[in-house]
């Protein structure tokens, strides 16, 4: 559905984007995650046709951007991450128009700019002036937008960004119902839990390469070394401590003796943390509860980024 | 052909420009300058005339044409610039034009939407104005070819000082940057040729009489007031004709030149409004 290979934008001496290659399937919903100027808009803006690439190729839904960039236009649909509106356009007047450059029939208009209204949750506000809308409804207006022309891939760049935890949160919950509804889905933020929430894939980003790529599980494990073990025990916390700080695999133990509870980072895969908890058990220690901490996206991005020059 | 005249970025712009209360102060005020400039004429020419009889005669009408007629060739070089140099800039300032370039609209469609609505805007103006004509009319001296003919003028000056700012707001990223340099070539379309045509038939006028130089007609022949003044003044046509050598009617090679000018900066807007997405042989 996107694929880009060995996708390149130079400015000058300046690599904006160095041999990117992406290959996302139909229906799934791509996350991209990196920090400001990884790349993320060049590559957005690329796929949505408005800039060039210098070198390598991208295609959307078969289509070469660069020679076929009508048919992509066709069959995408961009909310760029910041964008302005026609303040002198009614809601319905602004999506209208955006039909009509479609080439959508006025009849089809009229059943459809309700549905979409309905779909982004501003039904009540057809009748007012684009201008007047607050930003969360002008984000949501611009998604309608987007897809009046029922395109198969959605190009999304940070489409929550500036928004309240509210906005935010709805935000999110049109973008499930438009993943339930199997559109192909590229999507960047810096809200990075969310990506992890709703995405099936995501790329990591930093300066114009791409670092990483995969489901989150698989990201999680490819690229973090240490695992964080949180024990609780019954009994015996000191004992215990002593135990773990012997194993080779274990390090940087921490007590929590309010709570009976320990930590410590593990370097070993699956098995060799089942044969720690059985040791541990022979030894004759109560564990209560072994269980390994669950990092979030940020966490990941952080792990992976680390040491990364974002000058 | 029918989806470059009818179409929704058209649609749009007039939708927008019209809808605009500044549009409407902008018919008021050029109807109050230009009937200011009328009726203070005739005031001029009657009431406050030393004459006697204070009679508004035909020959005056004709010379009230000529007057209205450069007012309003005037106002029209001074308006373009401002209505047109602004319209594709003016869509990235407002960060409209990436998601108005990721619509299947073509770049000429757009491109021409944006420059015939603000023709069309110029030409309400035009028509606005022309029951102050009729004034001319009631007293005689000027025939309707002629009102044609300057009205044809004035088309051709707005078409292409219109596809020169849309070509430098094409082409630069700021309004303000593309607004100065539209207006600065426009002033040298009407100061700067002006002088130099003066300069030039001077020049002419202490050489050998029989030696022609083109440099009067070219610098003619981008003067929209000085064609205007050659509607009014034939002499004139037949006197730079002289000094240059050239046969070929002014009008007709200003009308050329001007259609040529707006057919390469629209040619040139069209090409550049969006990026060459042809892949870049020999970079790496």
């Amino acid at each position: 559905m996107i694929e880009t290979i060995n996708l390149t934008k130079r400015y000058g001496s300046f690599t904006a984007l160095n041999d990117l290659n992406l290959k996302i399937e139909k229906g799934t919903v791509f996350g991209f995650v990196g920090h400001n100027g990884a790349g993320k808009s060049t590559t957005f803006s690329i796929l949505a046709t408005l800039l060039a690439p210098t070198s390598g190729a991208a295609f959307v839904n078969g289509y070469n951007v660069s020679t076929e960039a009508k048919e992509v236009r066709n069959h995408i649909g961009y909310m760029p991450d910041f964008f302005g509106v026609y303040d002198q356009f009614k809601t319905v007047e602004y999506l209208d128009f955006y039909g009509a450059s479609y080439g959508i029939s006025p009849a089809e208009r009229q059943i459809l700019i309700p549905q979409l209204l309905e779909l982004v949750n501003l039904s009540n506000k057809s009748d007012v002036y684009v201008d007047l809308l607050s930003r969360g409804m002008k984000q949501r207006l611009c998604l309608a937008r987007s897809l009046i022309h029922d395109p198969e891939v959605l190009i999304l760049d940070e489409p929550a960004s500036g928004l309240d935890p509210r906005a935010r949160i709805e935000m999110r919950e049109i973008l499930k119902e438009l993943k339930n509804m199997g559109k192909t889905i590229l999507i960047s933020s810096h809200i990075l839990p969310e990506l992890a929430e709703m995405c099936d894939e995501i790329g990591v980003i930093t300066n114009g390469e791409l670092v990483a790529s995969g489901s989150v599980a698989d990201i999680q494990e490819q690229l973090q070394a240490n695992k964080i073990i949180n024990v609780k025990l019954a009994s015996d916390l000191e004992k215990a401590v002593l135990f773990f700080e012997d194993h080779h695999r274990v390090s940087t133990v921490t007590k929590n003796p309010n709570r009976d509870m320990l930590s410590f980072a593990f370097t070993g895969n699956d098995e060799e943390q089942i044969a720690l908890l059985k040791k541990a058990l022979d030894h004759g220690l109560a564990i209560l509860s072994f269980s390994q901490e669950e990092s979030n996206l940020e966490d990941v991005f952080l792990e992976i980024t680390k040491g990364v020059d974002f000058a | 052909m029918k989806s470059l005249w009818i179409n929704p970025v058209l649609n749009k712009e007039i939708k927008l420009r019209f809808r605009s209360f500044k549009s409407f102060l902008g018919v008021f005020f050029y109807l109050f300058a230009l009937g200011g400039i009328a009726i203070g004429f005739i005031l001029i020419n009657t009431v406050f005339s030393y004459s006697s009889t204070a009679i508004f005669r035909p020959e005056q009408s004709r010379t009230m044409f000529m007057v209205l007629s450069f007012v309003q060739m005037a106002l029209v070089l001074f308006m373009t610039p401002g209505l047109t140099s602004g319209v594709i800039s003016g869509e990235r300032e407002r960060q409209t034009l990436n998601i108005l370039l990721t619509t299947p609209q073509t770049s000429t469609s757009i491109i021409l939407s944006k420059l015939f609505s603000s023709i069309a805007y110029l030409l309400l103006m035009m028509v606005a104005s022309l029951p102050l004509y009729s004034i001319v009319f009631l007293f005689g001296g000027v025939s309707p070819s002629l009102l044609f003919q300057i009205f044809g003028l004035y088309f051709v000056t707005m078409l292409t000082i219109g596809s020169i700012g849309v070509f430098f707001s094409t082409v630069i990223r700021k309004t303000i940057v593309a607004t100065i340099i539209t207006y600065g070539i426009t002033l040298f379309f009407t100061v700067g040729t002006a002088f130099l045509t003066i300069i030039s038939m001077q020049f002419s006028a202490f050489q050998n009489v029989n030696q022609t130089s083109v440099f009067p007609y070219i610098t003619s022949v981008f003067n929209p007031f000085i064609i205007l003044l050659n509607s009014f003044e034939e002499g004139l046509s037949n006197e730079i004709n002289n000094a240059s050598g050239i046969a070929f009617p002014l009008t007709a090679a200003f009308i050329i030149a001007f259609l040529l000018i707006s057919f390469v900066c629209l040619f040139i807007s069209i090409k550049k409004l969006r990026p060459n997405m042809k892949e870049k042989k020999g970079e790496a």
